[in-house]
């Protein structure tokens, strides 16, 4: 896949804080993540990983009692002013979730749902839309004969596989991942990460993940994440080929020979 | 040998008598009401008019009167049940001053007498809003009795409905209303639907709230202005003021019970169907 030989910055974080109930988990970390790349962050539990993500399509704004300081800008705009419309930031900021979350509706309504919503009034329109998406994930020869039936039905894989196509069929620039495979089996997270890798050039990605192998396997850039007394900090970040063979940390050295953390 | 201790022998059947006779006395109830009541029912007892009192002829108008009345009781009480619990699940986070007051309030109006209700429906729908003794004024009391149990159990089945459908609508930028109407209420459609059950069981059932507000004028309704004898009200005056009544209270018993179980089955066949429906139509 060729890449930009400049990677340009898509979504810039400056001194971003996070804190639940007055209590600081995330402590003015500051980093930069590429348009078209796909970003990885890793780093042990209870790090704020998961917090830092569900910050760049504001869904922290759906914890009661979290609060944010710093700014993170998208293309340039900062996304945690007040001004920001959340309905079209999180059409151009997809998410899936570390658990497969599709909703209580048939397969077809999963994708045309949100479609339908987003102002796509044609249903041929729709309908062609959930063709290709389901095709992109690989799940329409699987499915295709029974798009009316409960989405609920479907395996583990395969409903992760539909949240991703629900998520692509909007169109967004990004796709933030919380550790997409863990709730997987290991030929259904397979098939899951090669989905990921091959959107990559097409989509900034940014995921996180607990497994090292994984994040070796697809990240371009690095970002490795660790707690400080129960604050959040960001310890080590680059290009991961760089980060990987020669960390400049020693706890990052430590965390990614697997002998700490 | 696999002898159980005497004290767990002894516990076991005290449950299982309490079991065996709770069931009993159901039993006993409903075979009373069926050997003495099902004997005087007919079309004729279903459809005519009440004559002598309720003797003779039929229990037409009481029925058209109940209907009217739980149509008044739950076309009001729904929605501000629904929008309530709305309120409290979807949109205050449960620990707000407003909240807190809100249900202090439910559950004070729970535990308030019906006849207190009745009172209360007496003095605001009958005399102070001028609606009189009305299918209106009983339908209206009955809507404020009903109203803790329609909202506790709404709010109830809305929290039940997990925050993963929250958040991944959230996150695909569908809005709140949106997420309501589309993913949250049909999930919890089965939760609203035993809400709606139990307040039409009071709604039925309810005699004393009804005696001052819908009156009990037993001839048929021309509108919702006019006072009508709810089927309740119709067994009690047939029990204890006309002489001779009985069976025909019997009777009437055994319509109000068959009235509650269709009425119970048609409110979770609708809630199945709304449940369904997201899931299938286009």
């Amino acid at each position: 896949m060729s890449l930009p030989l400049r990677p340009q910055p898509c979504l810039e974080v400056r001194q971003l804080s996070v804190s639940y109930d007055r209590r600081c988990v995330i402590d003015a970390v500051s980093t930069v993540m590429h348009r078209s790349r796909i970003t990885a962050i890793v780093g042990p539990s209870g790090c704020g990983k998961s917090t830092f993500l569900s910050c760049l399509n504001r869904l922290s704004d759906l914890t009661p009692g979290c609060r944010l300081s710093g700014s993170i800008r998208l293309d340039g705009d900062d996304i945690l002013s007040a001004r920001t419309d959340l309905i079209r930031l999180r059409r151009r900021v997809g998410a899936i979730a570390q658990r497969p979350n599709p909703f209580p509706l048939s397969i077809r309504r999963n994708i045309t749902m949100p479609l339908e919503h987003h102002g796509l009034r044609h249903r041929d329109r729709r309908e062609a839309v959930l063709e290709r998406v389901l095709r992109r994930v690989g799940l329409w020869r699987e499915v295709r004969g029974r798009l009316d039936q409960p989405a609920l039905a479907l395996s583990g894989g395969q409903q992760q596989r539909l949240c991703l196509a629900r998520a692509l069929a909007l169109e967004p620039e990004v796709l933030l991942l919380d550790e997409p495979c863990s709730a997987l089996d290991p030929v259904a997270s397979g098939v899951v990460e090669d989905l990921i890798a091959s959107l990559r050039g097409a989509t900034t990605q940014v995921i996180v993940t607990h497994n090292l192998a994984q994040a070796r396997r697809l990240a371009d850039d690095l970002i490795v994440f660790w707690t400080d007394e129960g604050r959040g900090t960001i310890v080590e970040q680059g290009p991961a080929d760089a980060v990987f063979t020669s960390p400049q940390s020693a706890i990052t050295a430590a965390y990614l020979s697997g002998s700490r953390g | 040998m696999d002898r159980r201790p005497w004290p767990d022998g002894l516990a076991a059947a005290l449950a299982w008598g309490v079991a065996m006779g709770i069931t009993a006395v159901f039993g006993l109830v409903l075979a009373d009401l069926l050997r003495h009541g099902l004997p005087e029912i007919s079309l004729g007892f279903l459809l005519e008019a009440p004559r002598e009192a309720g003797r003779a002829g039929g229990i037409g108008p009481v029925i058209v009167s109940t209907l009217l009345i739980l149509a008044v009781c739950l076309l009001t009480s729904l929605p501000i049940a629904l929008a309530t619990a709305v309120l409290l699940a979807e949109f205050s986070h449960g620990r707000s001053g407003f909240a807190r007051l809100i249900r202090a309030s439910l559950d004070g109006l729970a535990g308030v007498p019906s006849i207190v209700f009745g009172l209360f429906g007496n003095a605001l729908f009958s005399l102070a809003l001028g609606l009189g003794f009305s299918i209106l004024s009983g339908g209206l009391t009955l809507a404020c009795m009903v109203l803790p149990i329609l909202i506790r159990s709404a709010e109830q089945a809305l929290r039940e409905v997990p925050s993963d459908y929250r958040r991944a609508a959230a996150a695909l930028g569908i809005s709140q209303a949106a997420s309501l109407r589309q993913v949250l209420l049909p999930c919890a459609a089965p939760g609203l639907a035993i809400g709606v059950v139990l307040g039409i069981g009071r709604a039925l059932a309810e005699t004393a709230a009804l005696l001052f507000t819908s009156g009990y004028v037993d001839r048929l309704p021309g509108s919702l202005l006019d006072s009508g004898r709810a089927l309740s009200v119709h067994i009690y005056d047939l029990a204890m003021n006309v002489p001779g009544g009985e069976a025909r209270a019997y009777a009437t018993a055994v319509v109000l019970v068959v009235l509650l179980l269709v009425a119970n089955a048609l409110t979770l066949g609708i809630a199945e169907l709304w449940r369904l429906d997201g899931g299938t139509s286009r």
